[in-house]
């Protein structure tokens, strides 16, 4: 096409060159804004704290004294939060894309209203979710800063972002399979049951993994849900707790240089983790995942 | 819909129905119903929470001071709760935002779907949203231990907390935001409005300016909105980064205070339930909460039109 166009082009060439290489110049900045402070930001914080990464770190507790804290009880509570948020987002959120996708009619008004207030929850701030965990979960149900309150809220903030990934797996799922199926007796759940979920599944996997890789970087909810930021003991799920990013915002706020390298450290660690996950999504939907 | 006369005389065809009634099809029904009940029970929970408190709050304090009071010290005596200082910071840490998620992530946007060949954007379009996949309280220890010391040594008189640094790094961390809604709506406006300007003469730039750009905007302008609603609405990297300190000023070198990081810094410590301080909280969510339910209800309506329009 180019060539066509290089012979095509006229009058006033002069001036609108120059206007589309400037534009082009500009466009190549926004990519460059974006790629580089990524990479600053990742080289800033492995400088800043490789050396720290260390079985103190990833084992003991925190402390006073720098040399001897570790985010221990932090990153072992990280975990079992991604597990219970799994547990806890992947039914409701598929149940509730089935309905949506299989069940509802859209022509009802509830249905289309109850549409939108999933989207717009998906842009809820998620302070505001911290505002609900700490008026319902921490005082209301009297459950106390716990880790299970935590877990909970975590998954009210990601739900919209399951329900919409789950939707568009099930959306991709081509009609002729359900209109092969009925066509041999099948009923509506075993439509669903048999053939949409479990050809939407690698699909759903991925939407979920990537969803609960965002929760687990979540910080400000769990301040107000009263994760601490000094626990020395490992969590359970009605004690007290603190997480990965809670600690870090603990050690970055505290103005001591090691510190500071410490909040480094976990940061390394948090990202290993959110990495992890995200390429285990990747590669989920790239082996599984099928173009129909 | 058979012709008729290929069952004439035939028998009657039986009519398809249920043999029986599926009681489990119902339950099944319903339970997936309950599943869905969740995010609306969110909503009202979220209201309730907010707002109860927040009307309490408002019998003791008028809504007129606490809308047009200049003066932010609910935890010092004397009290005084006027609520435009926290709306200025977060107003000056937003700016800061748009002035470099607009331009960049638009035209971000414009290089990935009209400019960027099939393989650089493979690479490049995860590349670009790996950013919007770290978390903020990485993104707050970013700015406040590396863009306030840098900016501070070109000379800018920063103070360590400062609305400045904050709203930079929040405008990269929503760079992804806007390109990727921007970008969805350029891709889909129809491959013949680009050729037919092609056909005329027009370079790649007049079809990337005049053509894909308008007739994408009301996705572009959504993709503004939510960044907006993301920006009013982020924590962590003002709590570190912007500072705790409610200074009526746009003066981006101060350290200021927005209404998330009041929020988090006050629902952090042991405040006292049924004292006023407590009570602030739930005023200043519910503010936050209508401020941001506005825009977004703003940006999912205008991405449906551009779905309406060219789907």
């Amino acid at each position: 096409m180019s060539a066509v166009q290089g012979d095509i082009r006229g009058g006033g060439r002069r001036q609108g060159e120059l206007q589309g290489r400037l534009f082009s110049a500009f466009l190549l900045l926004s990519m460059g804004v974006g790629l580089v402070t990524l990479g600053t930001l990742i080289v800033k914080v492995i400088l800043d704290g490789v050396r720290l990464v260390d079985p103190v770190l990833l084992t003991d507790s925190p402390s006073a004294d720098p040399a001897f804290a570790g985010a221990g009880p932090a990153i072992l509570a990280t975990i079992y939060m991604g597990l219970l948020l799994i547990a806890f987002t992947v039914p409701i959120g598929v149940g509730t894309a089935v309905y949506l996708e299989e069940y509802a009619d859209r022509n009802r008004w509830y249905n289309r209203a109850l549409e939108v207030n999933i989207q717009n929850l998906a842009a809820v701030p998620s302070i505001v979710y911290g505002i609900l965990g700490l008026a319902f979960l921490v005082r209301g149900l009297g459950l106390g800063r716990v880790l299970l309150a935590g877990a909970m809220i975590l998954t009210l903030l990601v739900l919209p972002t399951v329900i919409i990934a789950a939707r568009e797996a099930i959306r991709a799922v081509p009609g002729s399979i359900r209109q092969g199926a009925y066509a041999l007796g099948a009923t509506r759940w075993q439509v669903v049951w048999r053939q949409v979920l479990p050809a939407a599944t690698p699909g759903i996997a991925t939407g979920s993994i990537l969803a609960v890789s965002r929760a687990i970087g979540e910080t400000a909810p769990l301040l107000l849900v009263g994760a601490l930021t000094y626990v020395a003991f490992n969590p359970t799920l009605l004690g007290d707790f603190t997480a990965l990013p809670v600690q870090i915002y603990q050690w970055t706020s505290r103005s001591q240089a090691e510190f500071r390298e410490l909040a480094a450290a976990a940061i390394i660690v948090l990202l290993a983790i959110l990495l992890t996950l995200n390429a285990f999504a990747i590669w989920l939907r790239n082996r599984y995942g099928r173009k129909w | 819909m058979a012709a008729p006369e290929i069952t004439a005389g035939a028998k009657p065809a039986p009519r398809l129905r249920a043999s029986r009634r599926r009681y489990g099809e119902d339950v099944v029904k319903g339970v997936l119903a309950l599943c869905a009940l969740v995010s609306v029970a969110t909503t009202v929970g979220i209201v309730v929470a907010l707002f109860l408190p927040a009307i309490e709050f408002f019998r003791t304090i008028s809504v007129v001071d606490y809308l047009t009071g200049t003066n932010w010290t609910p935890l010092f005596e004397p009290a005084s709760f006027g609520v435009v200082p926290l709306i200025v910071g977060t107003l000056s840490v937003t700016l800061w935002a748009l002035l470099m998620c607009i331009p960049f992530g638009l035209g971000a946007a414009i290089y990935l779907s009209e400019y960027a060949g099939g393989r650089t954007r493979k690479i490049l379009k995860p590349a670009l949203e790996l950013l919007a996949g770290i978390p903020t309280v990485v993104y707050g220890f970013f700015a406040l231990t590396f863009v306030t010391p840098l900016f501070r040594d070109l000379g800018l008189g920063l103070e360590v907390q400062n609305a400045l640094a904050a709203g930079i790094v929040m405008g990269v961390m929503l760079i992804p935001t806007v390109a990727s809604i921007s970008e969805d709506a350029m891709s889909a406006v129809p491959r013949d409005l680009r050729d037919g300007a092609y056909a005329l003469g027009s370079t790649r730039y007049q079809v990337a300016t005049r053509i894909v750009v308008p007739a994408a905007i009301s996705g572009i302008v959504a993709s503004f909105v939510l960044a907006i609603s993301r920006a009013v609405g982020e924590t962590m990297i003002v709590l570190l980064a912007a500072g705790q300190r409610p200074n009526l000023t746009f003066d981006p070198r101060d350290a200021i205070e927005t209404m998330t990081a009041f929020i988090a810094a006050t629902g952090q410590g042991d405040v006292p339930i049924d004292s006023i301080e407590y009570k602030t909280i739930f005023a200043v969510g519910a503010t936050l909460f209508l401020a941001t339910l506005v825009m977004n209800l703003f940006s999912i309506r205008l991405v449906r039109k551009f779905r309406e329009v060219y789907e």
